[in-house]
């Protein structure tokens, strides 16, 4: 892989590729958006800009059967794979009203002059063909660096699937990403992530997930309860939660292979905010057992609680260092109005990372070097602040606020590519789930019906 | 088809006539008969006993008529000239007796007093209860924005349900924690778990039991009053008491 060819446009990405790169980029930007963030409040920050991303032309595939299921399934493909690519912060789409008539579904129908120079003038092209035949869904792609024409192809590859809207769909992620990881510094796309949520569609707050494009949104519980807080593992494989039982607020675990909750102790006392460390092996949570809320840390069977914080003041909604886990941000009221503070794993060197205000939800980033937060920075009666999603650099501490103007946003969580951020927010009137690039621009709304929050972005 | 059922109708009839008249001719011929007194009018008279019955007992129904062909009693039918017959109305009734006969038709009616059951008698001697009393006495305590501390202006509501409650000692109950709409759903929860132990720890240092008192927070996740303004918001700060049945 020649990274040196590719042009990184991203800050995120730089810094997840390149920890020297990264340094480089911290120190010229953080001091200039932290400025530039107390002057004034609307900025849009430099993350992506000075930096020209990747023109990809994508003309739609092309059908290669004649099959009367393959103009539907065409279109799934179509639509998801645009919206893939669109929404990946790597490259920037060729508008398609400057594609040339004849577009391409095989190799041999490429004209280079006709995509490398303008108005297309895209360095990238992505095209190929769809087939349906016995059931089956055919796919044949390529990925073209027009500008290269004496060796084009940096990718060719072929799928096949049962011929459903889900296959393709599939498909479509699956070879958005390989691009994606090509185009994008080496990091894997995340076409193939879910995200779970908390719904009341069903007249009950139950956990549901989703693609991570809103599409395919299916309810995991059936409790009757209240369910909060969905965190999944690490592996996919399980996901721990918070949920009303009879006893109380507990802990619950469900097994995304069998499909059904699995046992797991009950702890006595409000339990809450449970949070996976990297490797899968323990979680944090709260716990009010002892009579105050605190942090505690078990093994992911729930063995070996034992409590990390002491003090007055609810603590809540802990986090790993999703590099390293050796540290866990979590939230405290001990000085009053909730503030963001971060701690060694076994509970040292506690760290207040917010000077004012009323902030919590932090999410740590798949990188290890930031957390993004809900804060409301100017708190109080008279005061117009709403909560918005922030990103703050740990080691200095340095934010930017990356959601302006628009009700009341909490509960960031990063993707596994450390691009995006999915977070709840009532800018609609109602409680929905919202996605962004992590530098707050491509805002996109994914759910629209009842009431969703606590989005929580699988790990792969 | 109908003229052909009218027809044999009409065959039958003739047939059967000619036969009787046959039959009838081998006899004398009766003597006619004497003209009929004037018809008596008849008499009627119901009564019940008991007059006044609790909903779910019976009463009797005592009838006499005479010179009645045709007796009947409303919301029971055709009955015996006399005769007594046992009823068990849900509401109070009125029985209404006719009696029809040649020399015309007489009624009379009755009145069954149905009353409602008094209430069954409750587990404690003592009236009301102690799940009233419970509820008409013990207070709601509330809370401060984004506080767990009991302020000054709720301590004698404190003290007041710490009187009652130990008094009352075979009362077992739940403080539930409570918080406005504003603030983040996790941390909310952890706060009114803190509301409901406050409570409960003024309550355990006033000499309760602590063995009597269960907790739980519902964060803003059950709010008593929906609307986005102070005096809501304060409503919905609170460690709220229910009795435990």
């Amino acid at each position: 892989m020649d990274n040196s060819r590719i042009q990184l446009s991203h800050l995120v990405v730089k810094s997840v590729a390149s920890g020297i790169k990264f340094l480089g980029a911290l120190i010229l930007l953080f001091p200039l958006l932290g400025s530039a963030s107390f002057a004034q409040d609307w900025v849009r920050t430099g993350s992506g800009l000075g930096v020209d991303k990747v023109r990809l032309a994508v003309p739609d595939f092309k059908a290669s059967s004649s099959d009367p299921q393959s103009a539907a399934l065409l279109k799934t493909f179509n639509d998801t794979f645009w919206n893939d690519l669109d929404n990946s912060g790597v490259v920037e789409l060729v508008s398609k009203s400057f594609y040339p008539l004849q577009v391409p579904g095989q190799p041999a129908e490429v004209t280079f002059g006709l995509w490398n120079s303008p108005p297309p003038n895209a360095a990238m092209l992505a095209f190929g063909n769809l087939g349906v035949g016995v059931g089956k869904v055919t796919v044949q792609g390529w990925l073209y660096d027009v500008k290269n024409t004496a060796s084009p192809q940096v990718l060719g590859k072929q799928y096949a699937d049962v011929a459903t809207e889900d296959a393709a769909r599939v498909i479509a992620h699956k070879f958005a990403d390989e691009i994606i990881f090509r185009l994008g510094g080496g990091i894997p796309g995340i076409a193939e992530s879910t995200i779970y949520f908390v719904s009341d569609r069903s007249g009950r707050k139950e956990i549901w997930v989703m693609d991570y494009d809103g599409s395919n949104q299916r309810q995991l519980t059936h409790l009757g309860s209240t369910s909060l807080s969905p965190r999944i593992s690490p592996d996919g494989s399980r996901l721990a939660f918070s949920s009303l039982t009879k006893s109380g607020w507990d802990i619950l675990m469900f097994s995304i292979d069998l499909n059904r909750t699995v046992s797991f102790p009950r702890f006595g006392g409000t339990n809450l905010s449970p949070a996976w460390s990297p490797d899968g092996t323990k979680l944090a949570l709260s716990s009010s057992r002892g009579g105050n809320s605190e942090i505690y840390v078990c093994d992911s069977s729930g063995g070996n609680l034992h409590r990390m914080t002491t003090g007055k003041g609810p603590d809540v909604s802990p986090t790993w260092n999703r590099k390293t886990g050796a540290q866990i941000a979590f939230v405290s009221g001990s000085t009053g109005l909730p503030q963001v503070y971060t701690m060694e794993a076994d509970g040292t060197n506690q760290q207040r990372m917010t000077d004012q205000g009323y902030a919590v939800s932090p999410n740590w980033s798949p990188n290890g070097q930031f957390l993004t937060l809900a804060w409301t920075r100017k708190y109080g009666p008279g005061e117009p602040g709403s909560s918005d999603i922030y990103l703050m650099d740990i080691a200095s501490k340095q934010w930017v606020q990356l959601t302006h103007d628009g009700g009341r946003n909490d509960f960031p969580s990063w993707s596994p590519d450390g691009r995006h951020i999915v977070f709840q927010s009532h800018r609609s009137g109602k409680e929905e789930i919202w996605m962004m690039l992590a530098d707050g621009t491509k805002l996109h709304q994914l759910t629209f019906t009842g009431n969703n929050s606590q989005p929580n972005w699988s790990w792969k | 088809m109908r003229d052909k059922t009218w027809k044999s109708v009409a065959t039958v009839v003739a047939l059967s006539a000619v036969m009787m008249l046959g039959a009838c001719h081998k006899k004398t011929a009766p003597p006619p008969p004497p003209p009929p007194p004037p018809a008596a009018s008849p008499t009627a008279s119901i009564s019940v006993s008991p007059d006044t019955i609790e909903k779910g007992q019976s009463a009797t129904l005592t009838w006499q008529t005479s010179n009645a062909t045709d007796v009947s009693i409303d919301g029971i039918g055709a009955v015996q000239p006399s005769g007594t017959q046992q009823v068990t109305p849900a509401d109070s009734a009125t029985y209404h007796l006719a009696a029809k006969g040649p020399g015309g038709t007489q009624e009379a009616t009755t009145r069954l007093t149905v009353t409602q059951p008094p209430p069954p008698p409750v587990a404690t001697t003592s009236s009301p209860t102690e799940e009233d009393l419970f509820g008409r006495t013990v207070k709601d305590i509330y809370f401060d924005y984004d506080k767990s501390d009991i302020r000054s202006d709720q301590q004698a509501s404190v003290q007041a349900d710490a009187q009652f409650l130990s008094q009352h000692t075979a009362i077992s109950f739940t403080i539930e924690g409570h918080c406005d709409e504003r603030g983040s759903t996790e941390y909310n929860l952890a706060l009114g778990d803190q509301r409901a132990s406050s409570v409960k720890n003024a309550l355990v240092a006033a000499g309760v039991s602590a063995s009597r008192i269960k907790t739980i927070s519902y964060g803003k996740e059950k709010p008593f009053c929906m609307e986005s303004n102070e005096s809501c918001w304060q409503q919905n700060r609170r460690g709220h008491f229910v009795y435990q049945k």
